[in-house]
């Protein structure tokens, strides 16, 4: 089932969470919205679910306007960052949950609920486990009932808020392969919210990034990454370092200095200069070159990083760059190195 | 745990803890649960003790004091059940909605707690009497509802409601939206929301509401004997009987009615606290 939303806009009151927002998802993709806090994704996430009403735009399942019905119709699978699940019932009543308040004539018999909880139970791998309650069991597991629980009504798009968010940095990453998987084995369209950069970029098809109530960019890892269209993106993606810069025809300039890089395209003459710190070179002595001093010197696994101070001493630029382990500097000395590969964007007007 | 109780086999009154001040706090506990609780009633019980067991079943087995028991009970649970509903709602009027007056509406809830007894009891009786505003209009429709049962119920009714609010209330406010939207996103509608998640999450709070409201009818004098009517047999409740034994000076069988009162409310408090028990164990805290 493909979900198209269409200059989608939400307010609280009067605050707007989410402007102008139009996005299409193809059947059967896997995507992340991406964003920091107060970025809206969640909002936009409860909007597709029908948890929110819009305050303008619409939202499509496939062909049918969802914005006319009601979240018990819309019949979307929702996975909450803690779970929500009923504590009162046990693991195999949670999961038959959704089947059991269908109307008299579409509720499945018994047998049949009992089967379909036994298969789901064995997708999420806890058989065995359908006498217990919640709250006897781990948040990894906990989780992974809240899933079984929103696919039991075959729902047309799954929708996880922060599905991760809540558990420990190992049973993150297994359930990360492990969703990747359910995904790759169901084929549901499924959309999910998450902060955490690292998550969105393993996980999924697209990535969505989100600023402020607005996409910023929707794109692969790769292109998120490698050619982030924004100055929000990228910063918010991956480590970066920025410098204000002129460019002068075929030269870029920092403070009136060459810096020994060209410009792409010559339509600009100021801006920022954004560069990732494992892209950079040290150059020969008397090539031009930024030049900074290293405040300090890092080792992170297998590479080191230096941190540097570039431009007046009153007022430096503080930038962040990966060496090569065998370079020795001292604290305080000065250190030349060039981007390989930049991005300039405009100021900001 | 293990390595624990293999190095002192012996029963231990207390398990080791960081919290200071079990030996005072159990102390002054018990100090001022005997003083206040425990001398008072097994004075009523050594009291009761001076009648011999004959002496005791007349007096039980007397129509007026079986139907003082009846009705005392029985106005007290219908009473306590009326409250469960109806709390319930005020109580969910005041969590899940802001309107202005609000606070108003949570303040007045606590009235019938600060309010003598006895002023309910006459304004009760004043509004519900025949003549009065609103016994008028029952009257209408061919109800009485003064001086028989129901004005004992209606009594009761106000002095427990704020039992069932203020205990239902502090757990609903917990209460967990995403588990109402995770219900609705299954396909869950408002009605079976309400009774397949939300009332079992509220189930053991409703149940001490219960208990509380009912135990404080049982007890209820002040504000019932005004709109009771007193008939003997009919709306005579049973704490008002043992004042009449008293001021006829009869304290053996003041003393025999309050013990029965006092065995039936115990019984039934301690199969309410059992059930409690049984659901906190089986749903559960935190998670």
């Amino acid at each position: 089932m493909d979900v198209r939303v269409s200059s989608l806009r939400k307010e609280f009151d009067r605050y707007p969470a989410l402007n102008d927002v139009s996005l299409s998802i193809r059947s059967g993709e896997l995507i992340a919205l991406l964003g920091p806090s107060g970025s809206g994704k969640t909002t936009l996430l409860r909007l597709i679910a029908g948890l929110e009403q819009p305050t303008a735009g619409n939202i499509f399942f496939g062909a049918d306007d969802a914005s006319l019905k009601t979240v018990q119709e819309r019949n979307i699978g929702f996975v909450f960052q803690h779970y929500a699940l009923f504590r009162h019932m046990t693991v195999a009543e949670n999961i038959a949950f959704g089947l059991t308040v269908r109307p008299r004539g579409l509720r499945p018999q018994k047998a049949e609920i009992r089967r379909r909880v036994a298969d789901l139970l064995e997708m999420v791998h806890l058989s065995g486990l359908e006498k217990r309650y919640p709250n006897q069991l781990s948040g990894g597991q906990r989780q992974r009932v809240a899933l079984a629980r929103a696919m039991a009504i075959e729902p047309k798009v799954l929708l996880l808020d922060e599905p991760f968010g809540a558990l420990d940095a190992k049973v993150r990453k297994e359930l990360r392969r492990w969703l990747r998987d359910f995904h790759d084995r169901t084929g549901h369209t499924t959309v999910f919210v998450t902060h955490d950069q690292e998550e969105a970029l393993e996980l999924a098809d697209r990535v969505v990034v989100m600023s402020q109530g607005q996409i910023e960019q929707v794109g692969s890892s790769d292109d998120v990454y490698d050619r982030p269209n924004s100055p929000f993106v990228f910063s918010f993606i991956g480590d970066s370092a920025s410098l204000p810069v002129t460019v002068e025809g075929e030269t870029i300039r920092f403070r009136g200095e060459a810096i020994g890089i060209t410009p792409s395209t010559g339509d600009i003459d100021a801006g920022t200069l954004f560069f990732r710190p494992q892209d950079v070179v040290l150059p020969p002595p008397g090539e031009p070159a930024l030049e900074g001093r290293l405040s300090a010197c890092r080792r992170l696994a297998g590479t080191r990083i230096a941190d540097l101070d570039i431009g007046p001493p009153g007022a430096p630029h503080h930038v962040e760059i990966e060496i090569p382990l065998a370079t020795t500097v001292r604290t305080g000395a000065s250190l030349r190195f060039r981007p390989t590969r930049w991005k300039i964007f405009p100021h900001a007007a | 745990m293990n390595g624990f109780s293999a190095s002192s086999p012996r029963w231990r009154l207390k398990t080791p803890s960081v919290l200071p001040g079990f030996g005072l706090t159990l102390g002054f506990s018990l100090a001022y649960l005997t003083l206040i609780i425990l001398i008072p009633l097994s004075g009523l019980v050594w009291r009761t003790a001076s009648l011999s067991a004959p002496e005791f079943l007349a007096i039980l087995a007397d129509p007026r004091t079986l139907n003082a028991l009846k009705i005392s009970f029985g106005t007290a649970l219908a009473a306590a059940l009326i409250n469960v509903v109806f709390g319930c709602v005020v109580t969910w009027v005041i969590v899940r909605y802001d309107f202005p007056g609000r606070r108003i509406v949570d303040a007045l809830v606590d009235l019938p707690f600060a309010l003598p007894t006895a002023v309910a009891g006459i304004s009760l009786a004043a509004l519900y009497a025949p003549n009065g505003w609103i016994g008028h209009i029952l009257g209408l429709a061919g109800i009485k509802a003064a001086f028989n049962p129901t004005g004992i119920v209606i009594a009761l009714v106000f002095i427990g409601l704020p039992f069932v609010v203020r205990t239902v209330q502090p757990v609903m406010e917990e209460l967990d939206r995403e588990v109402e939207e995770a219900a609705a996103t299954l396909g869950a509608n408002r009605l079976q929301t309400i009774g397949r998640i939300l009332l079992p999450g509220l189930a053991p709070a409703i149940l001490t509401g219960f208990a509380l409201s009912f135990a404080r009818g049982v007890g209820e004098y002040g504000s019932v004997i005004f709109i009771a009517g007193n008939i003997p047999y009919v709306s005579e409740i049973a704490p008002l009987l043992i004042v009449i034994r008293l001021e006829e000076f009869n304290y053996a069988a003041a003393t025999a009615i309050a013990t029965i009162m006092l065995c039936i409310s115990f019984a039934m408090l301690l199969v309410i606290n059992l059930i409690q028990t049984w659901s906190r164990r089986r749903y559960g805290h935190g998670a």
